[in-house]
């Protein structure tokens, strides 16, 4: 054999034998946001699962940088799904190689990471000087032993968005919805009128069952953290869904949930007049649902008995800073400007659509009521009114280690079970609480 | 020096071999060691693992979910083998005929499917067996009165969409492999079968088949291993690893929910060696029944 040909051979199996170890970079959109960064200015990596989350970060960059001269920062944002997001951040940080220096994790994968101990960075320091003006249940969801390891993003207090156009057709007027009871009436004339569902009954995700239980004073884990999903609350919350679907207010939604694609193109068909939802679900009607301009309008969601508190946070994007960085302290600070500073809210407003989690900024009506804003204008109503009216009334589902299993269950199993195969509500329950007793063992 | 190390007659089998044993050694032996290790570990982020002896296989055996996973993977390889077998065979038989016109453009055909990537088709898929009314695959039920099946929400229907995927994706490179078989075989004794007056399908049933066994063999102990190791292909089509009522679910799946979704990779070793010994046990009986084991005489 040639001896050319000998020495290729050699280099191509080398070449097979290291080409799998060679630097792979995850997948996803990957953009570098470089706002005012100057040459000095230190790069630092930040993985999310939502796109509009780095738009945020993209202007308050902008900021810092030119705040802060000599603490230049160029961030290189990566935009994964939502399972792959985690599942990367989880290896990375279990491998102790790979993780971005900045990170989202959403709320219901956060126990998952404060697991033994957590490879985070805590952030109590950079939270202090903000501690009296933020939502500190909000704060809580990311705490572990009094160390906070996350930054909150918003509150998500749910509320009902009503598409009045399809109301006006059936002649039900949504400010004289109060309660279940009422909401099913109304429900079952839009039903029998334009031949459009009320709502979604929801099986991929649970924002129905947080609202059923927050308003009982209820959990899906008891004082201990110990899953109670069984509970006679809950039974209660599920038979009334339950009971408006058989009525036809209510019916199962392509994607499960309204929270996703599918479902975003039958609500901007106009298939379904109503969704409860975080307040976060604002920004994806202006985002996808463009047909509804104007059309929809924000209310307290009903409830069962009058007096119970109409909402709770929903959802939420813990920020973190993992123990991989290099540059903690920047990382660290960069982070709180990014999310808790006035600015940093006024921008998550004014971006993002969210309920920013510094209170202070509620009752300024030049941002609140400002007509500039798209979301302002998108709504019939002010979203900030309903807020300042149902703020009292905003409860707290826990995220505890439970949590991910206790979700995993209910969304793929118990709630399909309940509103696809028409499964017995009690029995489906009992089984899920045993299912997942058996999985926490 | 370097020459003679070249040219040695004696090193260069070694040579050969080395890179195989390189990969084997280190993607496949310390990996399974490790893996025999941690599934005796409970294995924490940040913190060293603990020693838990069989806990994690006394949870496995009273773990439905596992059962479910496993009952779904069998099924699926069971059905991949009933269809993915007889039919490819036929197929390939009738490309190789000798009345056949076009039989380059049907082998490419049925192999083009092939070089697509899953996650492509999967999401293809999905959309086509999307539950609205506009998706095609019911946009063509409703031709003949059939109202939209929410094909990825129920048991017998998901597994049709699936089903369909692997049927879609793996019939030509199944067809390839006995059109090779099929070309081993001489002329000669189909036209000694002709001469003693034997039909088609005697010369099918007697001579083909009988000389296709060592392909047939080789594509059922593939079939079982793609079969039992399937996850892409679910993964893909319910767009992550929790389909409704985990009807997608797999061993593989299962494991990288434990291992990777709930961070639990202790758990999901032990699931991962009992999927090992499963498939083994699975693949060394068929391998001794086919004969596959006796001295050749």
């Amino acid at each position: 054999m040639k001896k050319w040909l000998m020495g290729l051979l050699m280099v191509s199996m080398a070449a097979v034998l290291f080409g799998c170890s060679s630097g792979t970079s995850s997948t996803g959109e990957v953009s570098v946001l470089d706002d005012g960064a100057g040459e000095e200015a230190v790069k630092l990596k930040y993985w999310t699962f939502v796109e509009l989350h780095g738009q945020h970060f993209q202007s308050m960059l902008k900021n810092w940088n030119e705040d802060h001269p000599d603490r230049q920062i160029k961030l290189e944002v990566t935009v994964m799904p939502y399972d792959d997001m985690h599942n990367k951040l989880s290896i990375a940080l279990q491998t102790g190689q790979g993780a971005p220096d900045i990170s989202d994790i959403e709320v219901g994968k956060f126990p998952d990471f404060l697991n033994g101990t957590p490879q985070l960075e805590p952030l109590n320091d950079v939270v202090e000087p903000y501690k009296e003006s933020i939502v500190q249940s909000r704060l809580d969801l990311y705490t572990k032993d009094g160390t906070i390891y996350g930054l909150p993003t918003h509150v998500g207090a749910a509320v009902a968005f009503y598409n009045t156009e399809i109301l006006e057709e059936a002649g039900v007027d949504y400010k004289s919805i109060v309660t279940w009871e009422d909401y099913k009436k109304a429900g079952m004339a839009v039903y029998e009128k334009t031949g459009k569902y009320m709502g979604t009954a929801d099986t991929s995700a649970g924002w129905q069952l947080s609202m059923m239980l927050a308003q009982q004073g209820s959990d899906f884990t008891d004082a201990e953290g110990k899953p109670v999903v069984n509970s006679p609350e809950m039974i209660k919350g599920l038979d009334i869904l339950k009971d408006l679907q058989k009525n036809n207010v209510l019916a199962t939604i392509a994607g499960g949930q309204p929270d996703t694609e599918e479902a975003y193109g039958e609500f901007n068909t106009g298939n379904y007049a109503s969704a409860m939802m975080p307040f976060w679900f604002m920004s994806r009607y202006v985002n996808y649902m463009p047909d509804l301009q104007g059309k929809i309008a924000i209310a307290p969601i009903p409830v069962i008995e009058q007096g119970m508190p109409p909402s709770y946070g929903g959802g939420g994007t813990g920020t973190v800073v993992t123990k991989q960085t290099k540059e903690a302290q920047l990382a660290k600070d960069f982070l709180a400007y990014a999310k808790l500073t006035l600015d940093a809210n006024i921008n998550i407003w004014n971006t993002l659509g969210f309920d920013p989690v510094n209170t202070e900024l509620w009752t300024q009506e030049d941002i609140t009521h400002n007509k500039d804003n798209k979301f302002v204008q998108y709504f019939q109503n002010n979203p900030f009114e309903v807020l300042n009216e149902i703020k009292d009334g905003i409860s707290l589902i826990k995220s505890t280690p439970a949590s991910p299993t206790i979700n995993n269950e209910l969304y793929t199993t118990t709630l399909n079970e309940i509103f696809e195969n028409d499964r017995d509500v009690t029995e489906a329950l009992n089984a899920a609480q045993s299912q997942i007793e058996q999985q926490l063992k | 020096m370097v020459k003679r190390f070249l040219y040695s007659q004696k090193a260069a089998p070694y040579v050969f071999v080395l890179p195989f044993v390189l990969v084997f050694l280190v993607f496949w032996l310390y990996p399974l060691a490790s893996s025999v290790e941690m599934s005796f570990q409970k294995v924490m982020l940040g913190q060293s693992a603990q020693w838990v002896g069989f806990d994690n296989y006394a949870k496995l055996i009273d773990d439905s979910m596992f059962l479910k996973a496993v009952m779904n993977s069998v099924i699926y390889t069971v059905l991949t083998l009933v269809i993915l077998i007889p039919l490819p065979m036929l197929f390939a038989v009738l490309i190789n005929a000798k009345f056949m016109w076009g039989r380059e453009l049907f082998k490419s055909v049925f192999f083009f499917p092939a070089l697509t990537s899953v996650v492509v088709a999967g999401t293809i898929f999905r959309l086509m067996f999307g539950e609205m009314e506009g998706s095609l695959i019911n946009s063509f039920l409703a031709l003949f009165g059939v109202e939209p099946v929410k094909f990825l929400k129920g048991h017998v229907t998901g597994f049709i969409a699936l089903l369909s995927l692997a049927v879609w994706r793996w019939m030509g490179v199944n067809i390839l492999y006995f059109l090779a078989g099929l070309k081993n075989i001489p002329e000669d004794y189909y036209e000694a079968a002709s001469i003693d007056g034997a039909s088609t399908f005697q010369k099918f049933r007697h001579i083909t088949i009988p000389l296709l066994k060592p392909t047939t063999i080789y594509v059922l102990t593939i079939s079982i291993y793609a079969g039992m190791a399937m996850f892409v292909e679910s993964l893909m089509l319910w767009n992550g690893n929790n389909s409704p009522q985990n009807i997608g679910l797999t061993i593989i799946g299962y494991l990288y929910r434990q291992g990777i979704e709930k961070n639990n990779l202790g758990f999901a070793a032990t699931v991962g060696l009992v999927l090992l010994l499963v498939t083994m046990i699975i693949n060394l009986t068929q391998l001794a029944l086919s004969g596959l084991f006796r001295k050749e005489s």
